[in-house]
C-alpha cells in the first residue's frame, strides 16, 4: 500500500473495496512502528483496530455508510493534549506521566461518532508551550523530511505525523501559533478555527482565552471536513459558539469568483527579520492572487508589534491558574520524598519542580502578572492592548475579505539552535499570534520550498466566523495553483 | 472579659456565606445535597463528585441557572440591585480540598450590590444595616485529618454559595446577631438556602475593629473566621472587641489577621497574620462568559417572592394582635409560620391566634431546642393543633396538660383526644367533684384561711395551687377559684 494524499483517495478504496479499514489501519500502525520521528507518545493500536473492525462492518452492512459517516475509517492523529476515555493524556509532561482521562473530548468523541479511526496520541510542547517541540519531556520530534531540524511547535507530533505518513489527518491546537507554525514548517495544511467554533471540553487548557482545536491535513479539503464534523455549539463549553457551521468541504469547492476577492496585504507582516526565501515565496503566492484578478489591498495593523508581549501576559497568566490543579494532590505524579514533607509548601515545591523549564517559566511570569499591585499594568493593560489589536483587524476586514502573509518570519530552523534564547523563540509566532488574540479564523497552507527542500507556508486570515471563505480561498489557493 | 467601657465603640462587618439549595452543584451536573435522610456523619464519602467537580484536566464549568436565581433571590430580598452584568472570577490558591487550585467566585462585578436589611433590637429600636456585595461563588471540598496523612472529600466541592458582605454598620455584638438572625430568617423564608448552621450551609466570619466613641477613623480590624452558631458569633464578637481594647489600653497595637474561635475555652487566636495572607490573583474566568441578566427576569422573580418575615411579624402583630415577641419567634421560622397560618385557617374558635401563638413560641420551640429538631421532623400537624386550641379554650384541659398533649404528639402523632384520654387530663369542672378537694385543703390550712378572712385576699393563688396539687393538675382553675371564694367567704 502507498500513502495517501486525500480522504477521497481511501473512501475510493473501500467503495471498491480495493483494501479494507483494517488493512489502512494496519498500514499506518505499521508506518508508526517503522518510523524514527518520535511523533506519537502512545499508539492506541487494539482500540483503533477495533474501531477499524466496527467501521468494516458498518461498510458492509449499510449501503448509505458513507453518506452518514463523513469520516468513515479516516485515520486520524491526536495531540496528546486531547482526552479519550481509557487512555493516558500525558500533555508530554512528566506530571501526566500516568493520567489516564475518564472521558472523551467532545471533538474527538464527534470526529469518532463520524467514522474517524483513533491511532494515537500524537507529541508536543509540554502543556502545547513551545515553538519547536522541544518542550516535551518525552523527547523532541523530528521534522518530516529534515531529521536535524524541528518541525515547529506545539503541536510538532501533529504536522510531522500528517507530514511522515503517520496517519493521514491529524487534531492540534492552536493558542498562538501553535497548529499555523508546525504546518508551514513541515509543508502541511493546518487550520485553527474561529475561537468557539470548536468546544474545548476534554482539552487540556493551556491559555482558556486562546486555546482552539484544529485539524492538520495535506489538502485544505481533508482540514475542512474535519473541521466542520468537530465544529458547534457544546453544552459542557460555555465558550463554544451557536453560529451555524456550513457544508464547508462541499461548499469550498464550488467556483471561485477571484474578481471580487479583496486581499488585504498589512505592512507590519513584511518587515526586516522575515527570511529572504519567505518573503519571496508569499509575495509570488500574493502575485499569484492577483494574477486571479483578485485585488490586493495594502493595509495596516498597527498595534501589531505589541502582539507578542500582550500574548505573553495573557497567556502565562492564564496558565498559571490553569495548571494550578497539577499539585500532586489529585493530579501530578508525586516525586520520591514527596510524600514524606514535613508541610504541605514542601509537598508542593517537590511535586511542581517536575515541570519543564518553560512551563516553569510561564506559571512564574503568568503568577507574577495577576499579583496584587502587577494586575493593572499588566494582565489589565494586555486585555485592553488585545482589543486595540482586534479593532485593527475590525477596520481592515471593512476593506477586504482575507488577509495574507507569512506564517512564521524562517523555515523549520535547527534543534537546539533557539533552546538558549527564549525570546527569539517567543519571536517566530509574531505573525501568528495577532490572529489568536482576536479570535480569529486562520490557516497555513503550503506555498513553496527553499532549494534544500524546506517548506513556507502561506498565512490567510479571516474575519470572525468567516472560516469558510478563508478555507475556500485556501482549496483554490492550493488545487489551482499546485494541481492546475 | 466583660462588656466595653462606655467609652470604647465596636465596629463589625459579618461576611456570610449560605449555600444555596440547588439539586445540582454550581457548575456541574453533580448533586448538590446529601440524599434524603442522610446526615453529613454517615455521608458516603465522594459520592456526590464528578469528574467536573473534581477538576479533571480539560473538564469546564457550565453554570447552574437555578443557582443565579436563587441568588438573585436573595438579592431582592435584601434590597439589593441586580448587575445585569457581571461577571465570574478565579480566586488562585493552593490547598488539598480546592482540586483546580482556584475558586470560581466574582470579584469586581458581582451579581447583586448596594442592599440594606432592618434589625430589630432588644429596646425595641430598629437599625438599618446595609450590604455592600453579595456574589455567587462554589464551595470548597473538606479535607479530613488523620493521623499521619490526610483525606479529601469532595461531596461539597462546586456547592453554589453566596457570600453576604455587611459594610461595617454593627456597633455591638447584639447588633451582629440581630443581622444574622434576620438575614438566616430571610434566605430560609425564601428558599434559598437551608440554614443548618452545624452542617455548614450557613456560616459566618466576623470583621471586627475597636475605636473610641467619636473617632471617624476605623481601627485596625482582625477577621474571626467561620463561627457556626448565632451565640458563639456573639461570644466571639464580645471576646475580640474586649481583647482589643486591653490591647490598647495596655499601649499595644491590633494586628490585622485572621483569627480563629474557641468556643470551648470562649477566646480567639491568631491563625495567619497580614503577611501571609494569600494574593488570590484574581482575574476573569476564561471559561465563562460574563453573567448576563435580563431585567424581564428580574421582574418575574420578585413577583414570585414570598411575603419576608419581617413583613409578615408586623402583619401578624396588627392583624391577630401578638406581641413583638411572639410574633418574631413565628416569623424566624418557616416551619412555625407556616403552620401557625394553616391551623388558623381551620380554627374555629375565635380569638384562638393568641393561644395558638403561646403553644409554638413556648411548648413547642421548647421541644424542637429539646430534641434539636424541626417541627416538620416531629408528627404534629395542624389539625392536632387546631384541636389543642379548641379543647384550652374550653377549658377541656389545663395550659400544664396541654404541654404534656404536645410533648406525646410529638413522637406518636396521636389525636388530641385520644392523648387526653390516655394520660387523664381532662381537667375537673364538677363541682361535687371539687368540693371534697377544696374542704381538704382549708381543712389542713386553718392559719391561711383566717389570714384570708382578715384581708389578706392574695393567698387565694396559694389555696389554689394547693388544691392543684391534691387533683394532680386536673381542677378547672377558674371553677375552683369561684368554689374557693364562695367558701372562705362563709
Amino acid at each position: 500500500m502507498n500513502s495517501f494524499s486525500k480522504f477521497s483517495e481511501i473512501r475510493e478504496g473501500y467503495r471498491s473495496k480495493k483494501f479494507s479499514p483494517v488493512e489502512v489501519t494496519q498500514f499506518y500502525l505499521d508506518q508508526i512502528k517503522k518510523s524514527k520521528h518520535n511523533a506519537y507518545l502512545d499508539i492506541c493500536e487494539d482500540r483503533v483496530l477495533d474501531q477499524a473492525k466496527k467501521v468494516e462492518k458498518i461498510i458492509f452492512s449499510d449501503k448509505d455508510a458513507f453518506e452518514k459517516y463523513p469520516l468513515l475509517g479516516m485515520p486520524m492523529g491526536i495531540k496528546d493534549l486531547l482526552n479519550i476515555d481509557g487512555v493516558k493524556t500525558t500533555c508530554a509532561s512528566k506530571m501526566l506521566e500516568n493520567y489516564v482521562a475518564p472521558y472523551t473530548a467532545t471533538c474527538v468523541e464527534r470526529l469518532e461518532k463520524a467514522g474517524a479511526l483513533s491511532l494515537g496520541k500524537l507529541n508536543l510542547d509540554e502543556f502545547a508551550m513551545g515553538s519547536s517541540n522541544e518542550n516535551s519531556a518525552f523527547g523532541p520530534v523530528e521534522h518530516p523530511t529534515h531529521p536535524e531540524r524541528v518541525p515547529g511547535g506545539s503541536s510538532g507530533g501533529s504536522a510531522t505525523a500528517v507530514g511522515a505518513d503517520l496517519c493521514l489527518t491529524s487534531l492540534g491546537t492552536d493558542t498562538g501559533g501553535s497548529i499555523r507554525l508546525p504546518a508551514s514548517f513541515c509543508g502541511v495544511v493546518g487550520y485553527k478555527p474561529t475561537y468557539g467554533r470548536v468546544s474545548r471540553f476534554g482539552v487540556v487548557a493551556f491559555a482558556s482565552s486562546l486555546d482552539q482545536v484544529g485539524p492538520f491535513a495535506k489538502t485544505v479539503e481533508d482540514a475542512a471536513l474535519v473541521a466542520e464534523v468537530m465544529s458547534g455549539k457544546d453544552i459542557y463549553d460555555s465558550t463554544s459558539s451557536s453560529e451555524s457551521v456550513g457544508a464547508w468541504s462541499s461548499e469550498i469547492s464550488k467556483p471561485m469568483d477571484w474578481k471580487s476577492l479583496k486581499v488585504g496585504v498589512p505592512k507590519e507582516y513584511f518587515v526586516e527579520g522575515v527570511e529572504d526565501s519567505v518573503r519571496k515565496s508569499v509575495e509570488e503566492s500574493l502575485r499569484w492572487f492577483e494574477s486571479k484578478g483578485a485585488t490586493l489591498v495594502d493595509i495596516s495593523l498597527p498595534h501589531t508589534e505589541y502582539a507578542v508581549s500582550t500574548y505573553y501576559v495573557v497567556a502565562v497568566s492564564e496558565a498559571s491558574s490553569n495548571l494550578a490543579r497539577f499539585d500532586g494532590v489529585r493530579f501530578g505524579t508525586r516525586p520520591d520524598g514527596a510524600n514524606e514533607s514535613a508541610t504541605l509548601d514542601e509537598f508542593y515545591e517537590k511535586v511542581r519542580s517536575q515541570f519543564g523549564a518553560e512551563v516553569k517559566r510561564r506559571i512564574i511570569l503568568g503568577t507574577y502578572a495577576l499579583s496584587s499591585g502587577y494586575y493593572d499594568a499588566y494582565y489589565s493593560k494586555a486585555c485592553k492592548v488585545r482589543r486595540l489589536i482586534r479593532n485593527d483587524f475590525d477596520e481592515a476586514f471593512k476593506k477586504v475579505d482575507v488577509i495574507a502573509g507569512p506564517v512564521a518570519p524562517t523555515v523549520a530552523f535547527k534543534r537546539g539552535a533557539m533552546l538558549e534564547n527564549p525570546l527569539q523563540m517567543y519571536l517566530m509566532d509574531i505573525f501568528t499570534i495577532p490572529a489568536s488574540l482576536s479570535g480569529l479564523p486562520a490557516l497555513s497552507v503550503p506555498c513553496g520550498t527553499q532549494e534544500d527542500g524546506l517548506s513556507i507556508g502561506l498565512h490567510l486570515i479571516g474575519s470572525p466566523f468567516a472560516d469558510e471563505k478563508v478555507l475556500k480561498v485556501a482549496h483554490h489557493f492550493q488545487k489551482e495553483r499546485y494541481h492546475g | 472579659m466583660g462588656n466595653l467601657d462606655s467609652s470604647w465603640e465596636m465596629v463589625i462587618g459579618l461576611e456570610v456565606h449560605a449555600q444555596l439549595s440547588t439539586a445540582s452543584k454550581a457548575f456541574s451536573t453533580a448533586k448538590a445535597r446529601l440524599s434524603d435522610g442522610e446526615s453529613v456523619a454517615e455521608e458516603r464519602v465522594n459520592f456526590n463528585t464528578n469528574m467536573i467537580c473534581a477538576g479533571h484536566p480539560g473538564t469546564l464549568p457550565s453554570l447552574n441557572k437555578k443557582a443565579v436565581e436563587l441568588a438573585i433571590r436573595a438579592g431582592l430580598s435584601t434590597g439589593c440591585d441586580i448587575r445585569l452584568k457581571s461577571v465570574f472570577a478565579r480566586k488562585n490558591y493552593f490547598y488539598p480540598d480546592l482540586p483546580k487550585g482556584y475558586q470560581i467566585s466574582q470579584f469586581d462585578m458581582p451579581l447583586c450590590e448596594n442592599g440594606a436589611i432592618n434589625i430589630e433590637l432588644s429596646d425595641g429600636k430598629t437599625k438599618r444595616i446595609e450590604i455592600e456585595r453579595i456574589h455567587m461563588e462554589e464551595d470548597a471540598g473538606k479535607n479530613v485529618h488523620m493521623s499521619g496523612f490526610s483525606l479529601v472529600n469532595l461531596n461539597r466541592a462546586g456547592v453554589p454559595l453566596i457570600e453576604i458582605v455587611s459594610r461595617p454598620d454593627m456597633r455591638s455584638a447584639e447588633e451582629a446577631g440581630a443581622y444574622l438572625r434576620e438575614l438566616h430568617s430571610i434566605v430560609t423564608a425564601i428558599d434559598v438556602c437551608d440554614g443548618n448552621m452545624q452542617e455548614g450551609n450557613f456560616r459566618c466570619d466576623a470583621n471586627v475593629s475597636v475605636r473610641k466613641k467619636g473617632d471617624s477613623q476605623l481601627g485596625t480590624r482582625t477577621e474571626i473566621k467561620n463561627v457556626n452558631s448565632f451565640r458563639f458569633v456573639e461570644k466571639a464578637i464580645e471576646y475580640e472587641a474586649a481583647r482589643q481594647v486591653a490591647l490598647i489600653e495596655s499601649g499595644g497595637k491590633v494586628v490585622q489577621e485572621t483569627r480563629l474561635y474557641d468556643s470551648a475555652k470562649n477566646v480567639t487566636q491568631p491563625m495567619r497574620s497580614k503577611e501571609e495572607a494569600h494574593d488570590y490573583r484574581y482575574f476573569p474566568d476564561p471559561d465563562l462568559l460574563p453573567l448576563v441578566i435580563e431585567q424581564s427576569q428580574i421582574d418575574a422573580i420578585q413577583a414570585s417572592l414570598p411575603e419576608l418575615p419581617r413583613e409578615k411579624k408586623i402583619r401578624y402583630q396588627n392583624e391577630f394582635g401578638l406581641s413583638s415577641y411572639d410574633a418574631m419567634v413565628l416569623t424566624q421560622s418557616q416551619d412555625l409560620s407556616q403552620i401557625f397560618e394553616s391551623t388558623l385557617a381551620i380554627l374555629t374558635v375565635k380569638k384562638g391566634a393568641k393561644t395558638l401563638s403561646n403553644f409554638l413560641s413556648g411548648e413547642i420551640s421548647r421541644l424542637m431546642n429539646e430534641k434539636d429538631q424541626k417541627l416538620s421532623e416531629s408528627k404534629i400537624n395542624s389539625t392536632h393543633l387546631a384541636r389543642l386550641v379548641e379543647v384550652v379554650s374550653e377549658n377541656v384541659i389545663s395550659s400544664t396538660g396541654a404541654k404534656k398533649v404536645l410533648s406525646v404528639i410529638w413522637e406518636t402523632g396521636q389525636s388530641v383526644d385520644e392523648v387526653i384520654e390516655s394520660e387523664g387530663l381532662k381537667q375537673v369542672s364538677d363541682m361535687s367533684a371539687l368540693e371534697p378537694l377544696v374542704e381538704e385543703v382549708l381543712a389542713n390550712n386553718p392559719n391561711q384561711v383566717q389570714q384570708f378572712r382578715d384581708g389578706k385576699e392574695k393567698l387565694l393563688g396559694f389555696f389554689v395551687g394547693q388544691v392543684m396539687k391534691v387533683s394532680q393538675g386536673k381542677a378547672n382553675p377558674e371553677r375552683l377559684k369561684e368554689l374557693l371564694i364562695s367558701k372562705l367567704k362563709k
